[in-house]
């Protein structure tokens, strides 16, 4: 079996990990992988696409399943929207395939890039959280390999524990090797996206719950710079699929070429070199300046009609907009709150940003719903998702003061997203997900991985 | 293995760089590991003497109240052993950013008309193979990864070939060869191997030293001085400084004036 002692990182460039990297092509190779891990004494996390922000996909000194090989698309009914695919099949792949015949993935992250096995793992939501649900909610089935050797089908009926653990479980029960899930019918290529500015976190959180039962999508932008009277001022998109007979020539609308936005701005200038022009943006007077152009052009209420790709995946098409962010790299610290609670913890959470000089780059807001899935990340209310750059000078007090953020979303019964959240401790992570569900995850941990084979970073962070 | 907890992992926010140094439990080892300990890293400390690792683990883990110090047995004279102990290291500090083989012995033969070929031959054994036994695997490491430092505590008197103690000489002189060669393996994989040739220091192995010894510093001072070079990611350096100007004579004086030298 080869190995590659590598150095990994996570989405954000902001930590790296050294680990011996495998990659299986077939199921036999992942059972070999454990075999090794035994015999050497090693742990063992897979790695989809590694597009957490934080150590998810990475395991310091053990052994790294990359599974992006293991990428088929290995049966597609466009009858009946259901498809079958192996773990390392990205979005991207997904939706190519289903959108020509008139499906689009129930369920998709911001980036087209991550693959299924670390869409299920980490259960993501998208903008449609509150209608859809998580991508979890979408899978007829799956097949896993645990620790143990042995091999699971698990679906909502059959080994309905495993299912609703091992979705959510971040890789640290089984490795998924097959999903079967079902697609959404399109009637067109298009949306209609009303966007409208809202001038305070009220209204903001006002305009999600009240847009969210009248749209298919809804998101918020928040200006992180915006303080006083001000302060949670940002924009609402709101998104609404096209009827059956709204679109006249949906064939057309829904060919690739009509969703995949080009390589180049005006024509002319490529895409691939824009992140190195934001740069000299990356700082905070630069950032303000961002924050209040898009504000002030944010202002007129409109309707347009967007492609579905150019909507739910903008920022890929900024290659490596992350990189903008300089050699510090960046961190994302999304909070979920409840409705009522929500305001009240984000007010304090932006205030102390702007106190201590380190604002968020970016701020994104989302409506969510709970759902059944055992380490959910998920609540009736919202979810702000800010960016931070890292430097070396403000690692240590941007560090203290998530700690104080850590505080005041638990005392207002919020909880944590470990796709993204980086910093938070063991205490604080077994505290929201709360005793009961720690319980039953160390319980099926012991049954499906009594030999602790399946080890991460993240789960040495956070269970460890 | 250490039967201390494993340290927390790293995070953005709470970055911690891993290194091995072997040859820690006393002398300038020590006074490095101490060093890498405050500057934030999850130190291995490696060495034979089970109390002194212990101890000093102990002491550097409650100063910072953090597991990040390590102790591991091991004599690198038994390389069979290096290839499954870095690995061992390498998964219990989750990972590898530097190796730091400082291990090394000095027995003088005693005067320059003796000779002792079992003390050289132990020379030669601990410090250039042994640190063959270890630098081989971590260079593949590093080589696969693209990235990493190695650093070897070399010495001025592996310069030159001179009266008093041959076999020190040539093991000192062999690994600056080595570390010579790795650096032109890897530099061009990212890898950077720092060559540390110290005067003297006032660790033990000076006091078992023979003649005079002038201008000896502390090893913390030369710690301080190998952390910065590490940090400028350096090639060789002669600590302290004013070395590279001694040795910049005594590496040109001619053969024939050197043989007559009794130095
Ligand atoms: C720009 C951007 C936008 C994003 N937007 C959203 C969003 O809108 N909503 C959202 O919910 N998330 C979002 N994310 C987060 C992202 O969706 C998750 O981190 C996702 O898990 C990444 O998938 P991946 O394939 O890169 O997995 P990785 O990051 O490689 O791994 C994630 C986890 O999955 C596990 N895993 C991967 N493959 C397998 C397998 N075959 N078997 C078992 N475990 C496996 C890993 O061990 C790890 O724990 C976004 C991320 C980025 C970078
Ligand atoms: N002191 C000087 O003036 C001077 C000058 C130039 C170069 N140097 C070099 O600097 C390095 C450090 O010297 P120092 O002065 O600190 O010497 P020291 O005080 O004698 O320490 C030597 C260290 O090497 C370890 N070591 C020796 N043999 C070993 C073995 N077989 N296996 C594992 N570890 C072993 C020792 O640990 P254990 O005994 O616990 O194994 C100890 O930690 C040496 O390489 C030396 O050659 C020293």
């Amino acid at each position: 079996m080869r190995t590659t002692f590598t150095q990994l990182e996570n989405f954000g460039h902001s930590l790296n990990a050294h680990a011996y990297v495998i990659q299986p092509r077939v199921v036999e190779d992942i059972h070999a992988a454990f075999e090794l891990a035994k015999k050497e004494g090693l742990t063992v996390t897979a790695r989809g696409a590694g597009r957490s922000y934080n150590d998810a996909a990475l395991n310091g000194g053990g052994i790294v399943l990359d599974m992006s090989a293991m990428n088929l698309i290995t049966a597609w009914n466009p009858a009946t929207g259901v498809v079958r695919a192996e773990p390392g099949a990205t979005l991207e792949m997904l939706w190519q395939k289903v959108e020509p015949d008139g499906w689009w993935p129930p369920v998709v992250s911001g980036t087209m890039k991550t693959t299924l096995g670390g869409c299920l793992s980490a259960n993501i939501h998208g903008k449609n959280n509150f209608k859809m649900g998580t991508f979890g909610e979408h899978v007829i089935e799956f097949t896993a390999i645990l620790p143990t050797g042995a091999q699971v089908t698990c679906s909502p009926k059959v080994n309905a524990d495993l299912f609703h653990a091992m979705i959510s479980g971040y890789g640290m029960l089984g490795i998924f090797t097959s999903v079967t899930l079902q697609m959404k019918r399109l009637h067109s290529g298009l949306l209609t996206v009303d966007a409208l500015p809202v001038q305070n976190l009220s209204r903001h959180l006002s305009a999600l719950q009240d847009g969210a039962p009248h749209n298919d999508y809804i998101v918020g932008w928040l200006d992180t710079f915006a303080g006083g009277r001000s302060l949670g001022r940002g924009q609402i998109h709101a998104a609404r699929y096209l009827h059956e007979g709204e679109d006249p020539n949906p064939r057309e609308t829904m060919k690739l070429k009509n969703q995949i936005l080009p390589p180049y701005i005006f024509g002319v200038f490529p895409k691939s070199l824009l992140y190195q022009f934001m740069k000299p943006f990356a700082n905070n007077l630069g950032w303000r300046m961002v924050n209040i152009a898009k504000y002030m052009a944010s202002l007129r209420t409109h309707t347009f009609r967007q492609a579905h790709a150019a909507f739910h995946f903008l920022l890929d098409y900024v290659p490596n907009w992350e990189l903008s962010y300089g050699r510090g790299g960046l961190i994302q610290y999304q909070s979920f709150l409840p409705k009522e609670t929500a305001e009240t913890a984000w007010t304090e959470i932006i205030k102390l940003s702007q106190k201590r000089g380190m604002p968020s780059y970016l701020g994104v807001t989302k409506r969510h719903r709970p759902d059944k899935f055992l380490l959910s990340h998920a609540v009736d209310g919202f979810s702000l998702a800010l960016d931070f750059k890292v430097t070396k000078s403000n690692s240590k007090p941007l560090s203290a003061m998530l700690q104080e953020f850590d505080k005041v979303v638990l005392e207002n019964g919020g909880r944590f997203y470990f796709a993204k959240n980086s910093e938070t401790t063991a205490e604080t992570a077994q505290a929201f997900y709360g005793e009961e569900a720690v319980k039953k995850f160390r319980k099926l941990k012991k049954r499906c991985d009594p030999n602790g084979l399946l080890e991460s970073d993240l789960y040495r962070r956070i269970f460890g | 293995m250490p039967d201390t907890q494993k340290p927390l992992p790293a995070t953005p926010l709470n970055p911690r760089r891993r290194a091995i140094v072997l040859g820690a439990s006393v002398g300038l080892g020590a006074a490095l590991s101490k060093k890498l300990i405050q500057e934030g890293c999850v130190v291995a400390l490696v060495a034979r003497q089970k109390d002194k690792l212990d101890a000093l683990c102990s002491e550097l883990n409650q100063t910072t109240g953090e597991t990040r110090a390590l102790a591991y047995v091991h004599d690198v004279s038994k390389y069979q052993e290096a290839p499954t102990l870095l690995k061992n290291i390498v998964a219990e500090i989750g990972g590898l950013d530097a190796f730091i083989f400082v291990a090394g012995v000095n027995y003088p033969p005693g005067g320059m008309d003796k000779y002792n070929f079992e003390n050289d031959r132990k020379m030669v054994e601990i410090n250039l193979i042994g640190a063959m036994a270890w630098l081989s695997p971590v260079a593949e490491m590093f080589q696969n990864a693209k990235t990493g430092q190695i650093v070897g505590i070399g010495s001025v008197a592996g310069d030159r070939g001179r009266v008093g103690n041959p076999g020190y000489n040539t093991s000192k002189a062999g690994l600056h060869t080595y570390l010579e060669a790795l650096r032109n393996r890897l530099t061009r994989h990212g890898v950077n191997v720092l060559t540390v040739k110290p005067g003297f220091m006032k660790t033990e192995m000076l006091n078992a030293a023979q003649g005079g010894t002038p201008m000896a510093i502390e090893p913390e001072q030369a710690a301080n001085e190998i952390y910065k070079a590490m940090l400028k990611r350096k090639q060789t350096i002669y600590t302290p400084f004013f070395w590279s100007y001694i040795m910049m004579v005594i590496r040109h004086i001619p053969s024939f004036i050197f043989r007559k030298l009794s130095f």
